[in-house]
């Protein structure tokens, strides 16, 4: 049993006391700290991807006790992708909240920040629907206090809807685990995937209902349609190194939806049968319809982000919500992209204001570091858009050729063209406004420039736009890996087994029975 | 039993739910605290209702009751109460900030359109 694989939520969760308790004090301790353990979780984590990328599915018991009675934390393709994704995440959004300065507008920003990731870690590696939902409240709690960093009324005002309203996702959540312990008398994943299959098929009221919560509590923290209303505010109102990194937040929701929902309610499951597909797929649509509408009717930059999120996590749901084994892989392929562009992006629009002062969509005097900002603009829309020749194009090919055999496949084709069209629109208007008429804006040629962004900021974006451009380039394999764990996702036997079958403290040996 | 159990979460879910969509941030702060106490009784009762039952081994007891389910709703307790302190903290930042605790973003009397929100970087 390798003991690495819990390393990625004990490393943060010894970080963050340590920061708070010894350097409180000291921003310059703190960041070195922080970057150092983050630089950590990348090796550990790629590690951990690098160990499972053959199929193998690592367990971890906690205190040795077997499952299902005990807790385990479980890493298999999907979970350690995952957890590489927020730790290289991390690592550009780190560095950007140091070169712009956001962790000192503040206190605590490290130790906040090394909770989220322990929290967000934990959720991805847990293989106990309980154990998710007190690590979704980990990531919560520390995301309300990352998301007033800094305060100011508007921000505090848009802190308390996010923290309402994801307190009332957190109670869902519970009346779904209670519903489903109900009527299974286990949370464990492993463990559910196998009682829900003894269900009488005559007798299924009550495991529907359960499913169904527990979808919409996970589409709340994916912001579908129509429960995304948490999301533009708090995403636009929030510092920008920590939007950038609830970037990732919205695919945890992701996660626990292809997680859950291909192995304990696998689409061909009787008791549950027509559930996912008869509403996930319409309501994905029109978050990718509504989102990219919001980008064209934004007036602020930040909001046309937010609705940017909103619509490229519609696209991954529409591609979730196609169950095939194709459907996943491309939904993993955008989610790896969704993830970085719209982290650069709020980066991006956070340069602008460094720039301009606010982020109105009007044309205003040119300022200091413009050029370099519209261009790194220009690239994250690019991206965002998916227009060739970034990974959002071949993400959306592939997302469009795995609905091709969708019963849905004609609505799902003019959703997806005509949204990313308005996105187009949208997006080029609000730089065309912002960055390109500030010459025709009448100014005085000595007025007082604003101080430039600091180098750190751009190599932190640089090297998330440079990620999406590996991400372009490396796209056969990544598509190959994808492919072999979206088929890892539609044979589950061997995590169940993994899970169910290692023996640990006091487990009576299987030749005695 | 049954019915006095299952009445009491349903009082308190509608109840918790109407003040939940109020205006102001006091009552919907009072609609989550009796949600997250309908929760808990739900948990509770998740694992079947028993009288006077153990949920530990003890000598000579003849029935038990289901001892998960009252582990997390000790867990669920903890978090919704910590919870609650931290919107409480959070709300009453933003009505002294603000002067007003609507909980929706408000529109200025007189003005048809939102005004666009000033940016406070700082």
């Amino acid at each position: 049993m390798t003991h690495w694989i819990i390393m990625p939520v004990v490393l943060p969760a010894i970080l963050a006391p340590f920061i708070v308790l010894a350097a409180r004090y000291h921003i310059g301790i703190q960041r070195v700290f922080s970057v150092a353990g983050v630089s950590a979780l990348i090796a550990i984590t790629a590690g951990l991807a690098w160990q499972t990328s053959d199929g193998t599915v690592l367990l971890y018991r906690l205190g040795d006790w077997a499952a299902p009675f005990g807790i385990v934390v479980v890493g298999d393709r999907l979970s350690t992708m995952m957890i590489l994704l927020t730790a290289v995440l991390a690592l550009f959004v780190l560095l950007f909240s140091i070169g712009s300065g956001w962790d000192e507008r503040g206190r605590h920003f490290h130790a906040l920040f090394q909770f989220q990731l322990m929290g967000i870690m934990g959720a991805f590696l847990t293989g106990d629907l309980f154990n998710l939902f007190v690590f979704f409240e980990v990531l919560l709690i520390a995301s309300y206090g990352l998301m007033i960093h800094s305060g100011g009324n508007v921000r505090l005002r848009a802190g308390v809807q996010y923290v309402l309203f994801n307190l009332l996702g957190s109670t869902l959540f519970l009346f779904a685990l209670g519903s489903i312990y109900a009527e299974t008398g286990t949370l464990n994943m492993a463990d559910l995937a196998q009682r829900v299959t003894l269900i009488d098929p005559e007798a299924t009221v009550g495991i529907r209902v359960a499913a169904v919560l527990l979808l919409l509590v996970f589409a709340i923290k994916a912001a579908v349609v129509p429960l995304h209303f948490w999301l533009p505010s708090s995403y636009a109102e929030a510092p920008a190194p920590v939007a950038a990194l609830f970037a990732i937040m919205t695919k945890v929701g992701a996660y626990a939806i292809i997680r859950v929902y291909t192995m304990i309610f696998p689409p061909d499951l009787e008791v549950t049968a027509g559930l996912q597909g008869l509403w996930l797929l319409p309501a994905a649509l029109i978050s990718l319809a509504i989102g990219m509408v919001g980008v064209l009717a934004a007036r602020q930059l930040n909001r046309l982000v937010a609705f940017a999120v909103i619509g490229s996590m519609g696209m991954v749901m529409v591609s979730i919500s196609l169950f095939t084994p194709e459907g996943i892989a491309a939904a993993l392929y955008y989610i790896i992209h969704s993830t970085f562009a719209a982290a650069a992006l709020f980066l991006i629009v956070d340069l602008a204001r460094a720039g301009r002062g606010d982020l109105q969509l009007t044309a205003a005097p040119p300022v200091s570091g413009a050029a370099m900002t519209a261009g790194l603009f220009f690239v994250g829309a690019i991206a965002m858009t998916g227009l060739p020749p970034l990974s959002g194009f071949l993400g959306k090919l592939l997302i469009l050729d795995a609905a091709f055999t969708s019963p849905l496949m004609v609505w799902t084709w003019a959703v997806i063209l005509s949204a990313s069209l308005v996105s187009v629109v949208g997006f080029a208007r609000a730089g065309s406004t912002v960055f390109w008429k500030a010459e025709s804006i009448p100014h005085s040629e000595d007025a007082e420039l604003e101080a430039r962004p600091s180098t750190l900021s751009y190599v932190a974006v640089g090297g998330l736009i440079a990620l999406l451009i590996a991400h372009t380039v490396f796209a056969g394999p990544v598509q190959a890996y994808m492919n072999a764990l979206s088929a890892q996702l539609f044979a589950p036997e061997p995590y169940i087994s993994t899970v169910l079958d290692s023996p640990g403290k006091l487990s009576i040996p299987k030749e005695d029975h | 039993m049954e019915l006095l159990v299952a009445s009491a979460i349903g009082i308190m879910t509608a109840a918790g739910l109407y003040l939940v969509m109020r205006l102001r941030t006091f009552p919907v702060i009072l609609g989550m605290s009796l949600l997250t106490y309908a929760v808990n009784v739900f948990l509770f009762a998740s694992g079947r209702l028993t009288v006077g039952a153990s949920p530990i081994l003890i000598k000579g007891a003849e029935a038990y009751t289901d001892p998960l389910p009252q582990a997390l709703v000790l867990t669920a307790i903890v978090i919704s109460f910590g919870m609650t302190a931290v919107i409480v903290m959070i709300a009453l930042g933003a009505y002294l900030g603000a002067g007003d605790d609507n909980v929706d973003d408000q529109i200025p009397p007189g003005d048809p359109e939102p005004e666009p929100v000033a940016e406070d970087a700082t």
